[in-house]
């Protein structure tokens, strides 16, 4: 009934290739589409920018980076957080070190950087696999925040160590520093999300991608058929990296504005983003957006309803939420160890046949 | 049963609509988490003198107070939560009590024109006012507690520190690096050696730093720590037998908490202060009559009186007095956030004022101008005594090397200035 294909003939080859080959559906992307684009930044003000809205553009990009690593090319890392540290410091790096050039470059040449840094640490997957690379990768994380601390180049010297992001325009309008409109920022983190999104998908349903998933579901194999496992394992560490680094110079230039490493990027967020793709959904686009969604807004919801309306001690509630993310993330790996993604399938499936199904 | 709960979410929302006149005060707090120990007793106390002022005074010139608690768990990004579905409530003053959060807040709370008590702690160059307009850190600063604790190992070693060698543990973040460049100025005008020992978050983890400790044997150790750190180091102090008299730790590591896990071998262990400590104070009496015993205390209500109860309640105490002032200015009892400002520009607190309020001598005299939002920088040192279970003050209040230290302020805060192109606020 929702989900009719009766009638939508595809002609030619890239029409049934498409993301979207069902009419409603391709209709509702471009719906959410102009709704993201000119509806939001009208309505939007600070608060629904800086909790809700940027976390989740934001995690999006860092979950739809990990999900490429860990749910299509299979390599587990647990770096997460050490990666969007190098693209938060690589971004102060280039915008107190090149002012005059566009935060928007700032933004790029930070995941290119982390790419790189990303490979160098992803070189170990070619001999370890499984558990023992995610431990590689953890060493990652402690290196690097280790680092971040410790050379005080990193962070220009500053008494405290941190970093401050300082005012960066994008024609004219200013989208870091305190100045900022909210609608600013939500439109600049907006833009690199569709991008990221749009080139994320166009990998994993090409060549490259299917290399990756060749090489997640048995390697051997996969070398047999003739894929070769360097080029496709550092390709995906490379991709993946320049995502979260991407979401890590968004997160400290537009989201925080000063950052501290050892607090903002330290395991926990590396655990954050893994849970996000666990929940949302390994191996889909739409799995990093929806996970990315469930866990920035949990917390917020149950805030609202436990602290606002309810009016229970927020001790309690801090701790009601630790306990029910803990809990969901074991009902979801029992129930459904596909995700949020695989639920949006199956409802999809359905609707197709109701209200007559088999 | 749908029915029924929407009804409840309507009738929750309207209950919790604002009240046609009252002062806001934030509170983010923190009663989760690995620094929840001192979350708790300065929430309490910064909440339980505010329901004093209500149930007592009907609040501050006869409008109400209204508490706004979020939780924090010390973590930047809820911080910024808590900041942005807070301040449209018509907020007076953050108190983060968190030098991360800190940082964050200042460049948007002198956007929004919302002034922020970070009372002995956060950005110390704050105290210069030409540049941080909406930042006050009266009545003391990390910088004044670093030149305070060397005055105080001055005044025990006759004044001559030469050859003295100092070894500061620190939180490895903004809040522990804050005293280094001051005591590295205090070191070239002095004389000791100073060794630096990180510790990284949470803080678990310090037999490596104790083991360095034991080796070296420094003459004395200073602790810039917090939460669940402070009590393992005095635990790991205990058992090399450091001798404890000859370890301070700045006013966050110097609780009643960060000592009772280490029993008896605590005893003797040193903690500087900006105000006093003890419950011989008669607000006290009050705050049972009107807070305790009528069960609208914050919390479990069992921290009263403890260092950092104490803290918090004085904290409220000068946001009170603060709104007070404010009002005497502009005449209205109904102030808003930018006549809070003015009224913390102009806070003047005397002893005949604190006497009044039930806290005689408890805390320094001082008075806060345009240019200097720091206060006069008084620090005390306190002393532990785990026989009795108390916190003394050991020695009183006493002035700090201000002559190094507004150098220092002078630099760090002209630097912010010319980064972020900030004028004059005073001229």
């Amino acid at each position: 009934m929702f989900y009719r294909e009766a009638g939508d003939f595809k002609t030619n080859y890239a029409a049934d290739n498409q993301t979207f080959p069902i009419k409603i559906d391709r209709k509702g992307y471009y719906l959410v589409l102009a709704f993201a684009f000119l509806v939001v930044p009208f309505l939007i003000n600070d608060y629904w920018a800086n909790a809700i809205l940027l976390p989740f553009l934001i995690y999006s990009i860092a979950a739809i980076g990990l999900n490429i690593l860990v749910g299509y090319c299979g390599q587990v890392s647990l770096g997460t957080g050490g990666f969007m540290a190098v693209g938060a410091y690589a971004c102060y790096k280039f915008m107190t070190g090149f002012p005059e050039i566009n935060i928007f470059f700032h933004v790029l040449l930070s995941g290119g950087v982390t790419a790189f840094v990303c490979v160098l640490f992803g070189l170990p997957s070619l001999r370890i696999k499984g558990f023992y690379l995610a431990v590689a990768t953890l060493a990652a994380q402690f290196f690097l925040v280790w680092l971040f601390n410790r050379v005080p180049w990193f962070y220009n010297y500053s008494a405290s160590g941190q970093i401050n992001a300082p005012e960066r325009t994008v024609f004219g309008f200013p989208v870091t520093g305190p100045n900022t409109e909210a609608w600013a920022a939500y439109l600049f983190c907006l833009v690199f999300l569709v991008l990221s999104a749009l080139i994320a998908r166009n990998l994993t349903r090409g060549m490259a991608g299917r290399k990756w998933m060749a090489i997640r579901d048995m390697d051997i194999a996969a070398e047999i058929i003739g894929v070769n496992p360097l080029k496709a394992k550092i390709s995906a560490f490379a991709v993946s990296g320049f995502f979260v680094g991407i979401s890590g110079a968004l997160f400290f230039a537009l989201y925080l504005g000063a950052v501290e490493v050892g607090e903002v990027f330290g395991i926990t967020k590396s655990f954050l983003v893994l849970f996000m793709i666990i929940i949302g959904g390994l191996g889909s686009i739409f799995g990093s957006f929806a996970g990315a969604a469930f866990l920035v807004l949990l917390p917020v919801v149950l805030k609202v309803v436990g602290v606002d309306m309810l009016g229970w001690p927020t001790d309690i509630v801090a701790h009601l939420q630790l306990v029910i993310v803990g809990g969901l993330i074991v009902v979801f790996l029992i129930l459904e160890p596909h995700g949020l993604a695989q639920l949006w399938r199956v409802t999809k499936q359905k609707l197709r046949l109701w209200p007559f199904p088999h | 049963m749908k029915m029924k709960l929407a009804t409840m979410a309507v009738t929750a929302v309207m209950a919790a609509a604002p009240a046609m006149a009252d002062l806001v005060f934030p509170s983010l707090s923190y009663r989760t988490g690995p620094y929840a120990a001192g979350g708790i007793p300065f929430a309490d106390g910064y909440a339980d003198y505010f329901t004093l002022l209500n149930e007592r005074d009907g609040g501050i010139g006869g409008v109400p107070t209204r508490l706004l608690e979020c939780e924090t768990g010390y973590n930047t990004e809820k911080g910024v939560e808590c900041y942005e579905s807070t301040k449209g409530e018509g907020a007076l003053v953050y108190q983060p009590l968190s030098t991360g959060i800190t940082y964050q807040l200042i460049p948007k709370t002198t956007t929004d024109g919302i002034p922020m008590h970070t009372m002995g702690y956060g950005r110390t160059s704050a105290a210069n006012g030409e540049v941080f307009s909406h930042t006050f850190n009266y009545p003391g600063t990390y910088w004044n507690g670093a030149s305070g604790a060397i005055n105080y190992l001055l005044a025990e070693n006759d004044g001559d520190l030469n050859g003295h060698k100092v070894a500061l543990v620190y939180h490895n973040s903004a809040y522990g690096k804050e005293p280094i460049r001051t005591l590295e100025e205090l070191q070239k005008k002095h004389g000791f050696e100073l060794s630096l020992l990180p510790v990284d978050h949470p803080g678990q983890e310090q037999k490596s730093q104790w083991l360095q400790i034991r080796r070296e044997k420094p003459d004395t150790v200073l602790m810039w720590g917090w939460g669940v750190m402070n009590q393992v180091a005095i635990q790991e102090a205990a058992n090399i037998r450091f001798p404890m008299e000859n370890f301070i730790g700045i006013w966050w590591s110097g609780a009643e908490h960060d000592v009772l896990s280490a029993g008896d071998k605590a005893n003797g262990y040193k903690a500087l202060t900006f105000h006093n400590v003890g419950r011989d104070f008669p607000i006290f009496a009050d705050i049972q009559k009107h807070v305790v015993d009528t069960g609208k205390a914050a919390g479990a209500g069992d921290q009263v009186g403890n260092v950092l109860y104490n803290r918090g309640m004085y904290a409220a105490m000068l946001a009170a007095e603060a709104v007070k002032t404010a009002q005497e200015i502009h005449g209205v009892a109904d102030i808003n956030a930018a006549q809070m400002r003015d009224g913390m520009e102009a806070l003047s607190i005397t002893e005949e004022k604190m006497a009044g309020l039930g806290m005689p001598n408890f805390g320094p005299s001082f008075d806060v101008s345009c240019e200097n939002h720091g206060g006069p920088g008084l620090v005390g040192v306190t002393q532990w005594d785990a026989a009795s279970q108390t916190w003394s003050l050991i020695s009183d209040f006493a002035a700090t090397d201000m002559e190094v230290i507004g150098a220092l302020i002078a630099e760090d805060s002209g630097a912010y200035a010319a980064e972020n192109k900030i004028e004059n606020a005073c001229n």
